[in-house]
């Protein structure tokens, strides 16, 4: 097995143009446990670690966080909350406190896990994914188009991500993860929500309930459309109990579970309805308080 | 205890609480565990296992591995010179697979090369033509039951010559056909439990000059694997030499042999040292594992809460080979009515022979399944008759006096009302501030899944029950060699046991002994190795009874030789001698010579064979015997909050009072209660090896959940310390009775919240919700 160090962003795409069948490396959370517990050996690994500008963020004119694949989970958690706080919250449900700190954003992507826990908050606030390769330069995916099987996503063999690029928060957002110990666990099945108190949309996100992660579509459109049509933004009063309900119900029947040893179908659908309950009074809660300290 | 009267200066004797020899290595990362042994020159091993659990082997063909640029070796059943079958109780599980495989992961065939990775990807290449066949997953099906204890099912395959029954162990006491006023009839079963040490299976073989091996592995007991290592390879006991290698965990998983005979296979036939060293999923199939049960209880109770009487029947699924299975049930059905005196007594209890993993030796040892199903029993009849559940546990209690249902006296402290009432009366947790929000102690953690919503808190009670050392008659015995001389003008004790380190603080306690009795300070351990008689299993709760036991015995006649040295020098009997901070003291004259110029050149050894009393094999038709060498017994107390829309777990407090005898190391006895509680626990909410249809599907620790911090709770732990007159220095065993209480305890607080059943074990999210769709079910 080939081990290939570029020391810069340029070099590495010229060797993944050349090696499409390099296996990239940032944190080796992932990749390394594959390695040691499976027989699959790559033929050859690209290490991402040498290029210093994976591992930075930056705020794009138009109040996107540009967040480079190499950026960790403690990065996002210790310098992101207030601007991404979806993602924060499930960058504190990863792994260890060790595996947050090497693991990163743009590794979760590459493996394309179902149960990756980046995933459904950057589904809920519709990120796009900068990829890049040699000959064709930079393209952004959307997050929509980005997971396309188990454990597949939309790169071409010689493209890397770059970053991700992604709304900061224009109101309150939660994360919710189901596991069956209090740490250290991959999702059974999580859940994102994003309310933009701006264009007074909601975003949904749904991990490890289905072949790839999704969009609860169906829930955010009703959400959406009752919010506005019931003037709820302005008034900032509690939600209609119905209306709560209602929205757990099209989240679960969103999910496309199947039962696996971490867990039941049926389990999944009934607790992503409880999920999606419990994020959207707290979310909407906190918009509601928020509101009433201002006013 | 006059031992305590003694004064002394120094520091690190029994009742303190000395830093472990092995402390700072283990630490700071330095310790060198079996899976960091290296030589120079050495082969990598590599074991081809059957992804089949139950298929009959046309033929092997090695020849594509042997092509490999790098392999040395490739070996098969036929390559194996003695016997090819090895077990702890009888050799029924074969070195590697000859004409069939019986579970997944069994062993087929071996690769020797010089570098791991050719060694792996050699064993791939071996084709191995399996005729695949029907495996049988369920232990009631293997021994032929239609229904509880109740035989007539015909046609079962046999898996053995002998048909798939490995052991019945009947219990019989009392009236055959009692009356009660309440009966109270439960069914559960317990899933398949891993030791998950984190330390895999590893070792080091070298071929030796004069045709033999010397081996260098992590084990729980070298003389027994040098028995079984000798009839595989047809060499004597001279010629397989054992070294234990650094241990990282073994809670009973390393009892049976793993790698040990195929690396000495591997290295004596390419005449190189040959490594092996599993990874986490060929660990998960490397070793045994926890029976599952199946359990159905009867107890027939007065309306005060008196039990009358228990029929009990239990099914263990031993999987493929016997390993400790017998013993096993024997231990399951000796205590699995609990710590309870009941004068009307039927119990059976069977282990089987399935297609599934082989199971054995875990911790707690066929205790911990019957104590789910007893101590729900307990809780089912105090909510019956409307009765708090410690004092029905209370009413029922076995005293010091009492009889066990098999006929054995209790004679020694069975404080198990005293505990109950000690654990009852710690403080309980607080309830969670609702202000003040802090994930990490809601169900769920920092997933963030309830902020309180659904969240109800219950609390629960068990008490454990089990034997210590090795019962039903076994020889059970450890040697020590102690050794006293003077080295640079100092006496410096060194001490020989093959009695094996696992982490438990054997060695601490081996220190503190010598220090205790010869009063010197300088107490060197010699590596435990098979050049110094049997030291008996690390198991059992045994080793600080009896290599404990055997020390103390070899210090006592060194102390004897050296006093005789003594008054040789100063010329006449003196009496009232002691040893004390490395001086020959009397009572009644004072000093009377420093070690150093009485022994002078001389070397006071001696080596001592300990036994504990005898116990007795069980009648075939009652089970009456004395069967047990000692009861050990602990009482728990959790405190649970429970999601119950989500049906996820925070256990909020696991207090335990224990009578442990004497705390020969307090520190060390406590560590034990913490551990065990948390392994207990992990059975209770999480730890399951999933097995479907033979196959192990979650062979990781992506999968196979155990216990990270947020899960435990700070733990209030009380020891008592009521000596046993039996045992040296009055000690109790300590290890596994933590681990048997904890779980029933989380338990029985999880039904007090939920309001659901819960006979599965572990309990799984769907269960606490009350939902029908459950992960594992029975065939």
């Amino acid at each position: 097995m080939e081990f290939l160090t570029p020391m810069g962003w340029d070099e590495a795409l010229a060797m993944k143009a050349d090696r499409p069948d390099a296996l990239p490396l940032a944190g080796g959370t992932d990749v390394m446990v594959e390695l040691n517990l499976t027989a699959h050996r790559p033929a050859a690994l690209l290490d991402l670690t040498r290029i210093p500008e994976l591992r930075t963020w930056s705020t794009t004119a138009n109040e996107h966080i540009r967040l480079g694949a190499g950026v960790t989970y403690r990065q996002v958690i210790d310098e992101l909350a207030d601007q991404l706080p979806g993602l924060a919250m499930a960058a504190r449900t990863v792994g260890s406190p060790q595996i947050r700190n090497r693991g990163t954003v743009g590794g979760n992507l590459g493996a394309a896990s179902p149960a990756g826990d980046s995933h459904p908050p950057l589904l809920a606030v519709g990120a796009q994914i900068e990829v890049s390769s040699k000959t064709r330069g930079s393209r952004l995916i959307p997050i929509d188009e980005f997971f396309t099987g188990v454990k597949r996503n939309a790169l071409a063999p010689d493209e890397l991500i770059a970053a991700a690029v992604i709304p900061t928060a224009r109101g309150p957002q939660q994360f919710s993860k189901i596991g069956t110990r209090n740490a250290m666990v991959i999702a059974v099945c999580s859940f994102a929500l994003a309310l933009d108190a701006h264009t007074e949309v909601v975003g949904t996100g749904i991990g490890s309930a289905a072949p790839t992660p999704i969009r609860a579509d169906e829930a955010e459109r009703y959400l959406t459309e009752v919010l506005q049509g019931l003037r709820l933004w302005r008034r900032r009063s509690p939600l209609p109990e119905s209306v709560v309900r209602r929205f757990a119900e099209l989240v679960a029947e969103a999910a496309a579970p199947i039962d696996d040893v971490r867990g039941t179908a049926v389990y999944r659908r009934h607790a992503l309805s409880v999920l999606a309950r419990r994020t959207l009074t707290w979310a909407w809660d906190e918009y509601w308080a928020t509101g009433q300290s201002a006013a | 205890m006059t031992l305590r009267t003694e004064s002394s200066t120094s520091t690190g004797r029994i009742g303190d609480s000395p830093q472990r020899p092995d402390a700072t290595l283990k630490v700071t990362g330095q310790f060198a565990y079996s899976s960091d042994l290296w030589m120079e020159g050495m082969l990598w091993g590599s074991t081809l296992r059957s992804p089949h659990p139950y298929a009959r082997i046309r033929s092997i063909d090695i020849a594509p591995a042997l092509a490999m640029a790098g392999v040395q070796a490739v070996l098969t059943a036929d390559d194996v010179p003695g016997i090819n079958a090895y077990g702890l109780d009888h050799p029924d599980q074969p070195v590697l697979a000859e004409d069939v495989v019986r579970y997944q992961g069994e062993p087929v065939a071996l690769v020797a090369a010089d570098h791991p990775e050719v060694a792996r990807l050699a064993a791939e290449r071996i084709v191995v033509d399996y005729e695949q066949l029907t495996p049988i997953t369920d232990a009631m099906t293997a021994v032929g039951h239609v229904d509880w204890n109740t035989p007539g099912r015909t046609g079962v395959p046999s898996l053995h010559p002998d048909g798939n029954l490995v052991r019945h162990v009947k219990i019989r006491t009392g009236d055959p056909d009692p009356k009660a006023d309440v009966v109270i009839i439960g069914e559960y079963d317990v899933g398949m439990q891993d030791q998950a040490f984190l330390g895999p299976e590893s070792g080091l073989a070298v071929p030796a000059e004069d045709g033999g091996i010397d081996l260098y592995v992590a084990t729980q007991w070298l003389h027994v694997d040098q028995k079984q290592i000798c009839a595989a390879l047809g060499l004597g006991p001279d010629k397989v030499r054992l070294t234990l290698a650094g241990v990282g965990g073994a809670f009973g998983g390393r009892e049976d042999l793993s790698m040990h005979v195929h690396a000495c296979l591997l290295a004596i036939h390419t005449g190189k040292p040959v490594k092996i060293v599993y990874n986490r999923a060929e660990s998960f199939l490397g070793h045994v594992h926890r029976h599952p049960a199946r359990m159905r209880y009867e107890h027939g109770v007065r309306r005060d809460g008196t039990i009358v009487y228990v029929h009990a029947t239990i099914y263990l699924d031993g999987g493929a080979y016997a390993s400790s299975t017998p013993a096993v049930v024997a231990n399951a059905a000796t205590m699995g009515i609990g710590p309870y005196d009941v004068p009307n007594v039927r119990m059976d209890c069977y282990g089987a022979y399935t297609n599934n993993p082989p199971c054995g030796a875990m911790r707690g040892f066929g205790t911990v399944q019957a104590a789910y199903a007893y101590e729900a029993q307990l809780d089912r009849i105090a909510a019956e008759l409307g009765l708090d559940p410690v004092g029905v546990r209370c009413r029922n209690a076995l005293h010091e006096g009492s009889r066990v249902p098999t006929g054995q006296l209790v004679d020694s402290a069975a404080p198990v009302v005293e505990l109950l009432h000690r654990v009852e009366a710690l403080p309980l947790p607080p309830p969670v501030d609702p202000s003040r929000l802090d994930l990490r102690e809601q169900p769920g953690g920092v997933s963030n899944t309830t902020h309180g919503e659904g969240v109800r808190r219950g609390v629960g009670y068990a008490v454990a029950f089990k034997n210590v050392g090795f019962s039903e008659g076994f020889d059970d015995y450890s040697t020590a060699r102690v050794r006293l001389e003077i080295v640079g003008g100092e006496p410096v004790v060194t001490v020989y046991t093959a009695a094996a380190e696992v982490g438990q603080g054997l060695v601490t306690v081996e220190q503190q002994i010598v220090r205790t009795e010869l009063g010197v300070e300088k107490v060197v351990l010699a590596p435990a190795d098979t050049r110094v008689g049997n030291g008996g299993s690390t198991s059992a709760s045994r080793q600080t009874y009896v290599t404990g036991g055997a020390l103390k015995a070899a210090c006592e006649a060194v102390r004897a030789e050296v006093f005789d040295v003594a008054q040789r020098c100063y010329g006449r009997m003196v009496r009232g001698l002691r040893l004390v901070d490395g001086k020959v003291v009397s009572d009644t004259e004072g000093g009377i010579g420093s070690l150093a110029d009485l022994l002078a050149d001389t070397v006071v050894e001696r080596t001592v064979e300990w036994r504990h009393r005898p116990t007795y094999p069980l009648d075939p038709e009652t089970g009456q015997a004395d069967a047990h060498v000692q009861y050990a017994f602990a009482a728990h107390r959790a405190v649970v909050d429970v999601d119950t829309e989500l049906g996820l777990v925070k256990v909020v407090a696991l207090d335990c009072v224990q009578d442990v005898g004497r705390a020969i190391n307090p520190q060390a006895v406590r560590g034990q209660i913490y551990g065990g509680s948390v392994q207990g626990l992990g059975l209770a909410v999480m730890e399951e090896i999933v097995v479907t249809d033979g196959l192990v599907r979650n062979a990781s620790f992506t999968d196979y959940l155990i216990p990270t911090i947020l899960d435990v709770p700070p733990m209030r732990v009380e020891l008592l310390e009521y000596a046993d007159p039996h045992a040296p220095y009055g000690l109790r065993g300590v290890g596994e009775p933590p681990t048997i209480s904890s779980g029933p305890a989380i338990l029985s607080a999880l039904r007090q919240a939920t309001r659901q059943p819960l006979t599965h074990i572990p309990v799984h999210p769907d269960h606490l919700i009350g939902g029908p769709v459950a992960l594992t079910n029975p065939e």
